[in-house]
């Protein structure tokens, strides 16, 4: 994206010949939807940047003597942006301040950290985009993943390997449950798949509420609606050393991005998905089921939902509550959307929106910026790449030829 | 019993003008009203009792508190119940429907027992059967606006999933102006125009750039969320006064409040009720009998139709998506001025949802919208009541049962739930 982002400032102005040629590949990197997805961010870190200085305490303050002494207003601005800017960089990127090489490179390991379900969940929805399914419920999915696997993780005492690999099955399968019934009531009752996995996901939420008011799962000696710890045998290890947080499934998820890509560009199975997702009644014609396509999208889509729920039960909390899916379903929404539903493009907005999420702290310590902050851009940026003409009529792009279909 | 009458001879074959059969609906009151034979009636140990309190001492007209025998009372309801499915299944059978009455008194009966049973026993408590209405019809005002708002916008097409985000903007700005100004009155102005402001963007990316009308949804409310939230921590954490808790008092109207049961929880509410049942009349009256309702309606079914008789079609649509952005906002309005709270980060925890399951089963219909609000405002209330005598059934599902309710609705188990058929789709002429 940056790539391209420079070559536009390279603009070359030569001889007659050359010119047309040069001018057609700028034309085309402009009209390219990486350029409006590149242009898209830039406007939300602008826009997020002037809810900033609104914000700051002391723009505010020299704003009233605005006029006396504006300088003043300027450098407090500049104060305001270049704190929130750096502490947004140190806490995602590379900290430039730490004294070791480890703890330097830190903040990156925690971008990949929180990544990490954002990627299982964006490949989920994304699948399901390319089907043509619009899944609100990967909140529910992940939940109920999270209970399987976390249950699996702290009720069952298994030798080390194998409880491992059955509580991430566990993640697979209570997320495929969770996505089973939509798919299903679509298929069979033609039940519209927004409204159900809505509803669903506040069924999940309700769901793991009670369970964990039960003593099955509540941890011994708490009152609060939290379960055990999850075994040791059954969280992932730590791939970077203990020093970091970043830990299997972060591999596990990368695997997934690989299967995902091959299942949909090079198996028969993704091509009759995406020709359902294209052109339903075609496909019918061709003799596909569209209800059987439906039914198990929506069950790989909830599997891997469900794994979104395995980093945090298995990775990072390491174990359940009614909150441990946090935004991510939602989350995991934008992360599809940005990454245009291919494994690759997931995979990088999943980089992008974690290191925001992972800035989240240092925001707040070094910036006296709020969180919350991280969610207007996420929500903006996606909101500009959904309406590509919006951005080029912003930033004066040339307009593609033909305009293809945004986003599900 | 309804299974049987469902096996009884089929009629003569059925003309075209005769609807067909519909057994679905009584066998599930069936099937309920059985449930609650056994659970609520048969499960009452005999010789419990519970007690009603049905006025507050509080009230004009004093009457007495009822004291009923349990297991009696819980199973002559539920046979009132058992009765009413058959009287369904035997209608049905003529094929005629039932009036409206018959799901209401049906309800009634089995709410009646599950309370019986709820209640028994405990001499200690009571059910307070106007306070349950009371907070029944107050925890359904947000969903009553919210559902009213994705009525109007779905019946001219326009997908609106921001309902959330329309409350949460609602709720934020009528706190915020009502602090400024120290009135709370005057958050109700300011909340439809943060609602209506959510609409307006809703509706042009949804018209102008034809962006998936689910996507934009999703993405408002992740947004208001993120700005509210982000408000809220800053400016109005560092100067208190941004953000009070104001209240606006309780307007008894004169007589009608002093109507047994009734009348305190009807007409002795504050400003925003009221202001919820004139909506309600109006936009029940005004989309379904006016000719702007038909125009909203043809734009929502056949937008080309309308196209073709000169109705503009994005600007209907446009209009009707920042209307109803506005009435979402105003029910944002109940989460802070109206019920003398402060703002609070994602006040509105889901409550946009409940609103758009509200509108589905109440079939995109004002009057639908107000009933199915009041259903699931009542299991909230039921939810706080059980909780406060301490019954054996476990709130959540009691939380869960809107959504359960509208998933049976969408799969068509029960009913059938039809949305108009432009929705989502953008006109491209």
């Amino acid at each position: 994206m940056s790539e391209q982002g420079q070559t536009t400032e390279a603009a070359p102005e030569e001889e007659a010949p050359q010119e047309s040629r040069s001018r057609q590949v700028l034309r085309e990197i402009a009209e390219s939807s990486s350029m409006v997805v590149f242009m898209a961010i830039v406007a939300s870190m602008l826009i997020g940047g002037v809810l900033i200085i609104f914000a700051d305490e002391a723009v505010r303050d020299s704003a009233g003597y605005f006029f006396s002494r504006p300088s003043d207003t300027f450098s407090a601005i500049g104060d305001a942006l270049g704190s929130a800017y750096s502490a947004m960089f140190n806490g995602a990127v590379l900290n430039l301040e730490a004294e070791s090489f480890a703890a330097t490179i830190k903040p990156f390991t925690q971008t990949l950290t929180m990544a990490t379900p954002l990627i299982f969940a964006g490949l989920g929805l994304g699948l399901g985009f390319r089907a043509g399914l619009f899944n609100i419920g990967a909140q529910g999915q992940i939940l109920m993943g999270a209970t399987v696997g976390g249950y699996i993780g702290f009720a069952w005492d298994l030798p080390v390997g194998l409880h491992l690999l059955l509580a991430v099955l566990g993640c697979a399968l209570g997320g495929a449950l969770w996505g089973f019934i939509p798919g299903v009531l679509k298929a069979k009752r033609g039940a519209h798949e927004v409204i159900v996995t809505i509803m669903l996901n506040y069924v999940a939420l309700y769901l793991v509420a009670w369970l964990l008011s039960l003593d099955a799962f509540q941890r011994e000696g708490s009152d609060n609606p939290i379960s055990p710890v999850v075994a040791e045998t059954a969280q992932y290890p730590k791939i970077l050393g203990v020093q970091f947080n970043l830990h299997l499934g972060f591999v596990v998820a990368l695997l997934c991005a690989a299967g995902v890509w091959w299942l949909m560009e090079r198996s028969t199975l993704g091509f009759r998905l995406r020709a359902v997702g294209a052109n339903p009644s075609a496909a019918r014609t061709a003799g596909m089921s569209i209800g059987a396509a439906t039914i198990i999208t929506m069950v790989i889509a909830g599997a891997l939902a469900g794994l979104a729920g395995s980093a945090p039960v298995l990775g990072t909390q390491k174990f359940l509550t009614d909150s441990v899916a946090g935004s991510l379903g939602f989350d995991a929404i934008t992360v599809a959307l940005l990454g245009r539903s291919r494994p690759l493009g997931i995979v990088l907005a999943a980089i992008l929106f974690g290191g925001l999420q992972a800035s989240g702290p240092s925001l707040q310590v070094n910036a006296g910026l709020p969180v919350d902050i991280v969610v207007v851009i996420q929500a903006l940026i996606v909101l500009f790449i959904a309406a590509p003409p919006l951005v080029r009529a912003m930033f004066r792009l040339p307009a593609p030829a033909h305009e293809k279909e945004v986003a599900a | 019993m309804t299974a049987t009458v469902a096996d009884a001879p089929a009629a003569p074959a059925p003309s075209v003008l005769i609807p067909p059969k519909k057994f679905g609906p009584s066998i599930a009151l069936g099937v309920i009203a059985l449930l609650s034979l056994v659970i609520f009636g048969l499960g009452t140990a005999s010789g419990a009792s519970t007690t009603f309190v049905v006025a507050r001492s509080t009230d004009f007209v004093h009457l007495p508190t009822y004291t009923a025998p349990s297991r009696l009372a819980a199973i002559l309801l539920s046979l009132v119940g058992l009765g009413l499915a058959g009287w369904a299944a035997y209608r049905a059978n003529q094929h005629r429907k039932v009036g409206i009455w018959l799901p209401v008194v049906y309800g009634m009966a089995i709410m009646g027992a599950l309370l019986t049973w709820a209640g028994a026993g405990r001499d200690a408590t009571s059910i307070q059967i106007t306070g349950l209405l009371t907070s029944s019809l107050f925890l359904a005002v947000p969903l009553v606006f919210g559902a009213l708002a994705g009525t109007l916008c779905e019946r001219s097409g326009i997908i609106n999933i921001a309902i959330e985000g329309q409350l949460l903007a609602g709720a934020f700005l009528a706190a915020l102006v009502a602090s400024m100004v120290g009135n709370a009155y005057v958050g109700l102005i300011a909340a439809p125009i943060a609602g209506a402001l959510v609409g307006l963007l809703l509706a042009i990316f949804a018209t102008k750039y034809w962006v998936n009308q689910i996507v934009v949804g999703v993405v408002l409310n992740m947004l208001v969320v993120g700005l509210t939230s982000f408000f809220f921590s800053t400016v109005m954490t560092e100067n208190g006064d941004l953000n009070q808790a104001l209240g606006m008092a309780k307007l008894p109207i004169p007589l009608l409040s002093s109507i047994p049961v009734l009348g305190p929880v009807l007409f002795n509410q504050n400003l925003l009720v009221y202001i919820l049942y004139v909506t309600v009349a109006v936009l029940q009256v005004m989309l379904f009998k006016s000719r702007w309702g038909l125009r909203v309606r043809a734009v929502g079914e056949h937008p080309k139709a309308a196209d073709t008789v000169g109705i503009n079609v994005n600007r209907t649509r446009v209009r009707n998506t920042v209307l109803g952005g506005a009435i979402a906002g105003l029910g944002g309005a109940f989460f802070t001025v109206a019920s003398g709270l402060a703002f609070g980060k994602e006040m509105t925890s889901g409550k946009g949802y409940i609103a758009l399951a509200a509108m589905i089963l109440g079939r995109w219909s004002p009057r639908g919208a107000l009933a199915a609000a009041l259903l699931f405002g009542f299991a909230d209330a039921l939810r706080a009541q059980l909780g406060a005598i301490g019954s054996p059934i476990p709130s959540q599902f009691l939380a869960m049962f809107p959504y359960i309710a509208t998933i049976f609705a969408v799969a068509g188990l029960v009913g059938h739930a039809r949305p108009p058929a432009a929705e989502g789709i953008p006109y491209k002429k």
